[in-house]
């Protein structure tokens, strides 16, 4: 189509205009509230033990879930795009659904389950295991709702790359240990890196499944999100600052996990 | 599969067995009672809204990303992913920030239908324009050219020859943003005030140990997630062959 300069520049301006409203002007804002009573202010809210506590809940947490995702994010899509068994189509299926679901519900859905008089729940219990309004429950929120990320990254990849040269490699009597090694590993590894970068965003800012199954005690069960939340609602002189001092912490790791995106996003379907 | 399970799949079957372990009344009463029904409205009323603004403005900026050239222009694609990056709660946050009681503007839109909507906005930005690009960026253009040769209009070109190249692409985002709308519970949280979300209710509902009055509505949110997600499954599966 041959647009008019016209009509170029004033699409333009809109796309423009929308996404300065609705993106930029927001995070501006929310830099200036926490610095606009001094740096040092802002420098106290965020190394109050409650959110340095915080700080490393979060940070721990992902630290747990990322992997474990990642690991079964790459065995996940090994079986999607090269196992030719039944299970494939119902896994495939329900892959997505932590996508769709509403975290609230994942946080009910683990009550329910592994909560005190859930269905494994008080066998937890007496087996000194309590995973609800503990972090470890925390995590197991964090895993459901990050769960996707890795899979939906590595199988197109997979698809892409074919299995011819595994195929070589174990005629040339490689085991398939050493072929996944040495010749599927390297030819993924950009989309499993972009795909942990979506799994370690998607960790470090929900709030809704944890909320759920924390018992919201500051110093203790309280990550970063949560943190900021508590102190919106705290009526406190100031507590508000507290809050944007802590969403610019999490503001400036997404930053961070954007760089990261950015950078990685060209290269994520290259095989190699 | 294990992992799933444990993880994904027992927890979402014990949110529907105690759903329908209470008696059918009782369901029917959790989730017929004036504030479910009025939650699920607004959700899902919401919800539209936001899937169709987001619809148009995200077809908008993908073109716009695509076929447009100008200085700045990595930088505003870059920043297309920042809902996906940003936790949602710093989003509700900068609402306040923008639109609460010390607005830079004097607008006073928070804890209103108007802050949901600009909330549920920001979130679901990158499904349509994210899903639109890579189609436009494939998009054939000696088609168009060929088309307007033939002495067809912009608007002509545009309605018969690429919009429906992307009205896959279009629908399919646009059903995921609404999926995500539905279930939203971290940006809302902050500045929903008085006005009911279903996921809010269910927290609510969680919070004040009625966990079976949770589960009944969860079950309703759980319903029209799957038929997005089985809709666009098959929908995408007759698309492809």
């Amino acid at each position: 189509m041959r647009i008019s300069r016209r009509a170029t520049l004033s699409l333009r301006t809109i796309a423009i205009f929308y996404l300065t409203l609705l993106l930029l002007l927001p995070i501006g804002v929310v830099l200036i509230r926490t610095f606009e009573h001094g740096f040092g202010v802002a420098w106290n809210w965020m190394t109050t033990p409650a959110a340095v506590s915080a700080l490393w809940l979060s940070l721990l947490i992902a630290l747990i879930a990322v992997p474990l995702n990642t690991v079964f994010g790459i065995l996940a899509s090994m079986v999607l795009v090269r196992s030719k068994t039944r299970g494939r189509a119902v896994l495939d299926a329900l892959i997505d659904l932590p996508f769709v679901v509403s975290p609230v519900i994942v946080g009910l859905a683990l009550i329910l389950v592994y909560g005190k008089d859930g269905w494994f729940g008080n066998w937890l219990i007496e087996h000194g295991i309590t995973l609800i309004y503990n972090p470890a429950g925390m995590v197991v929120a964090t895993v459901f709702v990050s769960l996707p990320f890795v899979v939906r990254e590595v199988a197109p990849v997979l698809m892409e790359v074919g299995d011819e040269q595994e195929q070589a490699a174990s005629t040339l009597g490689a085991s398939s240990w050493q072929a996944f090694r040495r010749i599927t590993l390297p030819s993924i590894r950009w989309g499993v890196a972009y795909g942990v970068v979506l799994t370690t965003a998607r960790a470090l800012g929900e709030i809704g499944a944890v909320a759920v199954v924390s018992s919201n005690v500051a110093g203790s069960t309280l990550t970063l999100p949560l943190l900021v939340q508590q102190r919106d609602a705290d009526l406190g002189a100031g507590s508000i600052t507290g809050a944007y001092a802590a969403a610019t912490e999490l503001a400036v790791i997404s930053l961070v996990v954007l760089l990261a995106m950015t950078l990685l996003g060209p290269r994520r379907h290259e095989a190699r | 599969m294990l992992y799933m399970s444990i993880i994904v799949l027992i927890p979402l079957a014990a949110v529907a067995v105690k759903a329908f372990s209470q008696s059918p009344s009782e369901f029917w009463h959790s989730i017929t009672n004036k504030t479910s029904v009025t939650a699920l409205v607004v959700t899902i009323g919401s919800s539209l809204v936001v899937a169709a603004i987001g619809a148009v403005m995200g077809t908008v900026v993908a073109w716009v990303l695509v076929r447009d050239e100008f200085p700045g222009k990595r930088f505003i694609s870059s920043l297309i992913d920042l809902p996906f990056a940003l936790p949602t709660i710093v989003a509700g946050l900068t609402l306040i920030a923008l639109y609460g009681p010390d607005s830079p503007f004097g607008l006073h839109l928070v804890y209103t239908r108007g802050a949901v909507l600009l909330a549920l906005l920001f979130v679901t930005l990158p499904f349509v324009v994210r899903a639109v690009q890579p189609v436009l960026v494939e998009l054939d253009r000696e088609v168009e050219e060929a088309a307007a040769s033939l002495g067809a209009s912009n608007a002509v070109t545009f309605r018969r020859i690429v919009l429906p190249a992307l009205r896959p692409a279009i629908l399919s985002g646009t059903a995921l943003a609404f999926a995500r709308a539905v279930g939203e519970f971290g940006s809302l949280i902050l500045i929903a005030g008085k006005v009911q979300i279903a996921s809010i209710v269910i927290f609510a509902d969680i919070e004040s140990d009625a966990p079976g009055a949770a589960a009944s509505l969860s079950v309703v949110l759980l319903v029209i997630s799957l038929l997005v997600l089985f809709g666009l499954r098959r929908w995408g599966a007759r698309v492809a062959h």
